[in-house]
């Protein structure tokens, strides 16, 4: 895709621009608090001391960034090869079906370090499984992803519906969940990382999960611009002429691509169904698929930028439901919203300011501006 | 006999229920013809729904309450225009973040207006829009065969249900027969060319998009204000997408587009109907099967397993004029 804007410095284009997107997604999202009839100043006061006020506060926006950076990963592995994975929700719901699976069979006879491999094995399996009809009806048949995934989403909730009060309840209950997982499928807690740090943390679901997410981001950066498969990725995303022409197999990049982001989205599972709740129950995605999506917009699509745009994620989740405490005309849903808002002014409406911050920064110093300044406005 | 009044009821629901496909469907093929991607038609739907309800739950007028829907969806669909036509962004992510905004937006403020967790107040009958008996459908009740259909099937529908089917041949003639129609499907093709004769690329694509507006306005209005008596948090349930399949299955094209709404519709309308009851042969089927059927379907379809849909060649792609 060709560029009709003239370069800018790396820290500006990297971390300027998002971050006046960001504060004009938040200034828009104060306008509908203020529209409610709530302070917006007070409400981000009280989300801010929701989310950091104390060790366990914090040990929860962890826990939700977990989550995001899994699904931000997942979203972004999608971009990079020029594919809009909106399916990192339907595949992380299955994707709680391998971790689920792994441990009803294995949690009596092994130890949890032993279960927590085979269930990373069965979440990305499955998710890349999920992800792989997809892939396949895109690369072969030209139907278009967005599409096929966004039904993947719907057709994995009827199924995780069906499973859950059918097959996978144990005969005994009426609640549509699976048993407790004993010990052996069941991540320890890294509540004592936080009370390293002085924090206190009397109970939260902060788990081992965490560490995965920060591997598995390293990992990705490393695929994405460390390896050949990396590079043919980004080929197939920038041009899928060029990659054609430089031989570079359209249908087996496409389906190896969308199954590592469908292992990603699947790995999002282990968060929340081996770390915290301890069994495989309805809905515990919660959303998350879908913020993967605004946290890779905003984080670049780099490994670098989606940490902490999950981070920023976990703390409106965290701070949101304190807020919703405090405030009972915000509701949750206030999330949806803050979301909606960064997706459209971090992605859709990224280059809307990129003008202004181009003229402003020729009129400081046009040298550095003037070569690249004349070529834009060329397609 | 029976099984003939059976079906006649299957298809009078199955009518009720493509009605929203249908606006919305058409809504989107404006917009897609034009070469701009709506995956956006959900949070139209969503906030047009609200905006129906909230005014009609206030003044008690069903056409005011139209007239704020169709107002909404319009804004939605010029923030959609202002991000992809001018500003050259990504169609898809600023449909997903557009339905977000609805999504979220809706319930929080129907939260804050009317305190009954993000529904809205039940309307009574005055502020909907009821159905219509059309004449002599009571007379001719009881005429076999024909005076049952026209009774059950064309008669006792809702104003806004003949709206949608007029709007079928209206679009098909706005595309097809009119300067306006030949030069919106030229620039979801080739812009470059529509630009050459003089044309704006850009208010083309805008009045595409308004038009997409006005119409999920009606979809949104039917869903709230005839379907149902209210708004309901997340009403539109996947409507969109449903939607966005059909106008794909139609090849972007208006009476294909219907038969595969009312297609669609009927799908939803069987499984209401066959929910709980065994089949012959195949035994009991559990429910969620068919509520995923109309997305397993949307799939195979889109596989290509029936004819291939080919889009609007410059759909997705923002235009950017060569200097």
């Amino acid at each position: 895709m060709s560029t009709p804007y003239a370069k800018l410095p790396a820290w500006a284009d990297y971390g300027l621009i998002p971050l006046i997107n960001l504060i004009v997604a938040f200034a828009v999202a104060g306008l509908v608090v203020l529209l409610v009839g709530e302070n917006p100043l007070r409400a981000a006061g009280i989300m801010l001391e929701g989310a950091f006020g104390s060790g366990r506060n914090i040990a929860y926006t962890l826990y939700y960034s977990t989550s995001f950076i899994f699904t931000g990963l997942a979203v972004a592995v999608a971009f990079h090869c020029g594919l809009f994975n909106i399916g990192g929700e339907g595949q992380a719901y299955i994707g709680g079906l391998g971790v689920g699976l792994v441990c009803l069979t294995f949690d009596s006879i092994l130890p949890w370090w032993l279960t927590f491999p085979l269930a990373i094995l069965g979440a990305a399996a499955v998710g890349a499984g999920w992800a792989f009809i997809p892939a396949y009806l895109q690369a072969k048949r030209g139907s278009h992803i967005v599409i096929t995934t966004i039904m993947f989403n719907f057709i994995a909730a009827s199924l995780m519906v069906y499973l859950l009060v059918g097959p996978l309840k144990p005969a005994n209950s009426m609640a549509p969940q699976t048993r407790n997982f004993l010990e052996g499928g069941q991540l320890p807690k890294l509540n004592w990382l936080i009370e390293l740090f002085g924090g206190t943390v009397r109970s939260s679901p902060f788990n081992l999960s965490f560490l995965l997410a920060l591997l598995c981001a390293f990992l990705v950066w490393l695929l994405i611009w460390r390896t050949r498969l990396g590079y043919e990725i980004r080929t197939q995303g920038h041009s899928p002429k060029a990659a054609r022409y430089a031989g570079i197999g359209e249908t087996r990049i496409i389906i190896i691509t969308m199954m590592i982001s469908g292992a990603l989205a699947g790995m999002m599972a282990l968060n929340p169904v081996m770390g915290d709740q301890g069994r495989l129950q309805l809905d515990f995605v919660t959303g998350a698929g879908f913020v993967g999506i605004a946290a890779a917009l905003m984080g670049r699509s780099h490994p670098a930028g989606i940490v902490p745009a999950a981070i920023l994620f976990g703390m409106l989740y965290q701070g949101g439901a304190e807020l919703a405490f405090e405030m009972p005309n915000i509701s949750r849903d206030m999330i949806v919203i803050i979301q909606g808002l960064v997706i459209l002014f971090a992605g859709a409406l990224e280059n809307m300011f990129r003008p202004a911050v181009q003229s402003l920064f020729a009129s400081i110093s046009p040298r550095s501006m003037g070569v690249a300044a004349s070529r834009s406005g060329g397609a | 006999m029976d099984f003939f009044n059976t079906l006649i009821v299957v298809l009078d629901s199955t009518v009720r229920l493509s009605i929203p496909l249908l606006f919305a469907c058409l809504a989107g093929l404006y917009s897609e013809r034009a070469g701009v991607f709506d995956i956006g038609l959900e949070g139209k739907m969503l906030a047009a729904a609200f905006a129906s309800a909230a005014v009609a739950a206030v003044t008690g007028s069903a056409w005011l309450a139209l007239g704020a829907a169709v107002l909404i969806s319009v804004f939605f669909a010029l923030v959609h225009g202002f991000a992809s036509i001018t500003h050259r962004g990504n169609q898809i992510v600023s449909g997903v973040a557009l339905n977000f905004i609805a999504a979220g937006t809706t319930v929080i403020l129907g939260q804050a207006w009317f305190q009954q967790g993000g529904r809205t107040p039940s309307l009574g009958a005055e502020a909907r829009f009821n159905a219509i008996t059309l004449p002599f459908a009571e007379a001719a009740r009881d005429i076999p065969v024909i005076g049952f259909v026209y009774y059950e099937l064309l008669s006792g529908h809702s104003i806004l249900v003949y709206v949608a089917f007029f709007m079928v041949f209206a679009t098909w003639w706005i595309l097809f027969r009119t300067r306006f129609g030949l030069r919106l499907r030229a620039v979801g093709e080739n812009p470059a060319a529509v630009d050459t004769a003089g044309i704006s690329v850009a208010w083309l694509r805008y009045r595409a998009v308004i038009c997409t507006g006005i119409l999920c306005g009606f979809a949104g209005t039917y869903l709230a204000l005839a379907q149902n008596a209210g708004f309901v948090k997340d009403m539109t349930a996947g409507k969109g997408y449903i939607a966005l399949a059909a106008l794909i299955f139609a090849k972007w094209r208006p009476v294909p587009a219907m038969f595969a709404c009312l297609l669609f519709g009927f799908l939803d309308a069987l499984a209401i109907r066959l929910q709980g009851t065994p089949l012959p042969m195949v035994g009991r089927v559990p429910a969620q099967f068919f509520q995923a059927l109309p997305y397993i379907l949307t799939v195979i379809l889109l596989a290509g397993f029936i004819g291939k849909a080919i889009p609007p060649r410059a759909g997705g792609v923002p235009y950017v004029k060569e200097r």
